[in-house]
């Protein structure tokens, strides 16, 4: 039997509640039933436009969003107060992620410091370490966040992150604070911490290219669902559902002019009333009769699976064409 | 990748940040000028006894209402006390409770403030109700209602005074707290496991404090004029002490004919309110981050 996963996530649902007032509030429906996992050493990428309920969902991860069901655990078991340091994160814009009147040794030893228990010697002496370890140089650890580059301070960041020795790390859009010249060098940071410390990184990006290059696994986001999920190269270079190939569309490319890109009809829906059927129909260029249905998240060809029943029927040829069979199905996909 | 400072000093932030601070004190004379004046106060407050020629209370019924003169640079009371030397030492009083009357107020006003946008829900919401109440009278005659109740005396005005001035802290310091809360630095830390104390110590409270210190330097202008007329009206401090807002209420009899009685202690007043007034304002632009200081 193989042993469970470093990280699954199973159905997770995230709401807000955005209006209170004297009659009734509004939820926002940020996550509606999300499940992956992520192994030893495995970097699962997520992408999808603003609002598709990536950052929520690594948040949740974290634990800094309540969830309203659904479940996140480490290693098979439900993740608790004592092992959650074994989860960090890293914040996107490490301007304000850094605490603008503490010294660097102090932010990066804030993990511990919060812990307690370790002299100031030691937080120093540590955070040398550290700072060593992610390129900056011993002497930084005296100065404040504000004499430093984005780049540097982005490694800061990750220091911290480290400082408790975590399993995997949340990267929340990691280098999109930062210049393109920047951005390459943090990627090939994290790439080295990962072939030392064999971290597992939940990237969450909107650069496909950035995700391409570092993630083994992706998972696309739509509306607060897993739509497309597979290897990367095989997800991004031949996407199956609908919404996969308008993202793709949507990057910027050499090969294609710009004025090539037919604009989309439709925004984003509204996430306060989810739509019934397949979220994605409105826009769908594809939408056809059974889209009106909900859709599930269905294994496709390979190790993919697809949120479309066009895609999942096809490919499924055993399968009688009379209904979708509810491959994955949890109890959110037959209310939605 | 920064330039490669010379680290010539075990904090470079600090000094780089008290070098700036002074390049715009200089920018702005008005901001010197109150800057100056508070010194001068703060300096009279602890070398009173030195500067004066002739002890407060020394009585000296020969010269009773004397004219400004060499001997009695501001002239003399009814009762033949040297007004300069009770002015200088008024500055005890006056300007001294005026300080410890901003700094109770202040303490008081964060910690309520914070612990009120930080636990939030219906503490929070009694707590600022309860401070809107304080704030819908007005300030003075909510500090003489205060200080009629408790009893004349110095000290029951302080008190007044620095009951009547929490209201304005504790809102300041709340939205603070409020803003500060959802910083990513705040969430960072909470995403290591701090506790609500950890965030508040380390995080919401040091970087709440620049706008609370520039109200409370606003403030001090403002509290050295209502506990001098908290003293006018006899609700303040009682004689013989020397007390500015006392000096210009007995002055007020002989108003008339002795015009040094009177505006000699309210110059003081005018002068020690308008610079602090002054500092106040320069260092709110100075800390404006808007303006590019920090």
């Amino acid at each position: 039997m193989t042993q469970p996963p470093l990280l699954s996530v199973e159905d997770l649902e995230v709401r807000y509640r955005v209006t209170s007032g004297w009659f009734g509030g509004a939820d926002v429906h940020a996550v509606n039933g999300v499940s992956f996992s992520v192994a030893e050493g495995e970097t699962v990428g997520i992408v999808g436009e603003s609002g598709c309920g990536k950052t929520t969902l690594g948040q949740a991860i974290l634990g800094l969003t309540d969830i309203s069901a659904g479940a996140i655990k480490l290693r098979g078991t439900e993740r608790d107060r004592a092992r959650r340091s074994q989860l960090q994160i890293i914040f996107q814009d490490p301007q304000s992620s850094l605490d603008p009147r503490l010294p660097v040794w102090r932010l990066i030893t804030e993990p511990l410091h919060i812990r307690g228990g370790y002299t100031r010697k030691q937080l120093i002496g540590r955070a040398t370490e550290l700072a060593v370890s992610v390129g900056l140089r011993p002497e930084h650890v005296d100065r404040y966040p504000h004499e430093f580059s984005g780049g540097q301070r982005q490694r800061i960041a990750i220091a911290r992150a480290l400082a408790v020795e975590p399993a995997l790390l949340v990267l929340d859009e990691p280098t999109s604070a930062l210049d393109v010249s920047v951005q390459a060098q943090i990627v090939n940071l994290l790439l080295s911490l990962q072939a030392e410390r064999k971290l597992s990184y939940v990237l969450i990006s909107h650069d496909v290219s950035l995700v391409r290059h570092v993630a083994d696994r992706v998972a696309v986001m739509y509306l607060g669902q897993i739509v497309e999920e597979g290897p990367t190269l095989d997800v991004l270079d031949a996407p199956r559902h609908p919404y996969t190939k308008t993202l793709l569309d949507a990057v910027p490319s050499f090969d294609r002019p710009l004025t090539s890109i037919a604009p989309r009809a439709g925004e984003l829906p509204s996430n306060r009333t989810l739509p019934t059927g397949c979220f994605f129909r409105e826009r769908c260029p594809s939408a056809t009769t059974g889209c009106e249905l909900p859709q599930v998240l269905a294994p496709a060809d390979g190790l993919r699976a697809v949120r479309c029943h066009l895609v999942t029927r096809a490919t499924d040829t055993a399968v009688p064409r009379t209904a979708p069979r509810p491959v994955f199905s949890s109890p959110n996909d037959a209310i939605a | 990748m920064a330039a490669d400072g010379i680290v010539t000093s075990p904090r470079p932030a600090a000094r780089l940040r008290a070098g700036r601070l002074w390049y715009r004190v200089k920018e702005s004379p008005l901001t010197l000028v109150g800057a100056a004046i508070a010194l001068a106060v703060l300096f009279v407050i602890m070398a009173a006894p030195l500067l004066a020629p002739y002890p407060p209370d020394k009585i000296s019924l020969a010269a009773r209402l004397a004219a400004p003169s060499p001997q009695h640079l501001f002239g003399t009371d009814e009762v033949g006390r040297d007004l300069f030397s009770r002015v200088l030492f008024g500055a005890r009083a006056s300007c001294g409770i005026a300080f410890a009357i901003v700094i109770i107020s202040t303490f008081i006003g964060s910690i309520i403030g914070c612990l009120s946008g930080v636990v939030g829900g219906i503490v929070d919401t009694a707590i600022m109700r309860l401070m809107d109440v304080f704030l819908a009278l007005p300030a003075l005659i909510l500090a003489m209602a205060l200080a009629a109740a408790l009893g004349p005396s110095l000290f029951n005005a302080m008190l007044a005074v620095a009951v009547v001035r929490v209201p304005a802290y504790v809102r300041l310091a709340r939205g603070q707290t409020l803003s500060l809360r959802n910083r990513t630095y705040v969430k960072a830390s909470r995403s290591f496991g701090a506790s609500p104390a950890y965030m508040l110590r380390w995080h919401i409270l040091p970087n709440a404090l620049s706008p609370i210190i520039v109200q409370a330097t606003l403030d001090l202008g403002g509290t050295i004029l209502t506990a001098a007329a908290l003293s006018f009206i006899g609700l303040g401090a009682q004689p013989p002490t020397s007390e500015w807002g006392s000096m210009v209420s007995s002055g007020r009899n002989y108003f008339l004919d002795q015009w040094w009685y009177v505006t000699f202690p309210g110059l003081a007043i005018l002068i020690s309110a308008m610079g602090f007034n002054l500092l106040g304002d320069g260092l709110r632009d100075m800390l404006d981050p808007r303006l590019g200081g920090r």
